[in-house]
């Protein structure tokens, strides 16, 4: 499936499985999207013990934190975006205000700037309460630029 | 414990205990007081973009914070527990599946209570690194004997 057709019944259908699968690493960390609120997707890391970084608390990893959020970004732009191609990370920074626990990990996120060749993503992740971030991050994406340069 | 021992029990404790890293299939090349080395050979699942086949940048996160976190447990040495701060990630050039990311982490300044790491990560040539990061590490001394090395917390 094309990215137009994924993002078309992620869109219409609520149904996120083929947006989810046009990126390997996303399909990795086992990734899913709740599209309760259509233009507020969050997104979900479900635990299993192949992603713990710390043995003794049994932690997630410091790390798949990391890319978990910086997949929720790209999945939110590839979402809402009409991007025909994966927007490529320019850079990427994360802080962590909690330490994890072994159960399930979300994220939202919110572009607070979007510009022609550059997007701007804010994202927020946390466990048990939304009201208690785990992870705090922002991502600048490289969107595809269409117009002669 | 002398340096060598402490350092070959914590490259042990590190490819054993932890899952994230056993799963990845991140391979230790150094580790001592002054930086870790690691490699990280590349699966299929480890794509972000398959059109233009570059890895995710996930990837590349993950394994600077693994080796990060080790630099500083092996240049202090002692029995610390840490936990990252922050971690700021460029990502100069894109990296390709079929070859290694290789991860370099040094601690370029240490305090009582904080560590500044920094990772530079490349694939072919070290002088063009595909990534490159800053990360800022709290240490807390666990209380005991100071002579006494226990890896891992």
């Amino acid at each position: 499936m094309n990215m137009e057709a994924a993002r078309k019944l992620a869109r219409e259908r609520g149904d996120a499985t083929a947006l989810l699968r046009m990126v390997p690493y996303v399909g990795y960390l086992g990734l899913r999207m709740d599209l309760t609120i259509p233009t507020a997707p969050v997104l979900c890391l479900p635990f299993r013990p192949g992603l713990v970084g710390n043995p003794v608390l049994q932690a997630v990893h410091g790390g798949v934190i990391a890319g978990f959020l910086e997949s929720a970004a790209l999945m939110h732009l590839l979402l809402l975006l009409d991007e025909q191609r994966i927007p490529k990370s320019i850079d990427f920074s994360i802080d962590y205000l909690r330490s994890t626990h072994p159960e399930d990990s979300y994220a939202s996120c919110a572009v607070e700037r979007l510009g022609r060749r550059v997007a701007q993503v804010q994202i927020r992740c946390w466990q048990g309460d939304a009201a208690k971030p785990v992870a705090l991050a922002r991502a600048h994406f490289l969107l595809a630029d269409d117009a002669p340069a | 414990m002398s340096d060598e021992a402490f350092y070959a029990a914590l490259r042990h404790t590190y490819l054993t205990t932890v899952p994230q890293v056993g799963e990845l299939g991140i391979e230790l090349i150094r580790v001592d007081g002054a930086a870790a080395e690691a490699r990280l050979p590349c699966k299929p699942e480890f794509l972000g973009d398959t059109e233009r086949q570059l890895i995710h940048t996930g990837v590349v996160s993950t394994l600077v914070d693994s080796v990060a976190g080790l630099a500083l447990l092996a240049h202090i040495a002692k029995r610390i527990r840490i936990a990252t701060l922050d971690l700021r990630i460029d990502y100069l050039r894109p990296s390709r599946p079929g070859k290694d990311l290789i991860c370099r982490a040094e601690c370029y300044r240490l305090t009582g209570q904080i560590a500044f790491m920094r990772a530079t990560v490349w694939q072919d040539d070290p002088a063009a690194p595909v990534a490159y990061s800053l990360g800022a590490f709290m240490v807390t001394m666990v209380p005991g004997n100071p002579s006494e090395r226990t890896v891992l917390q």
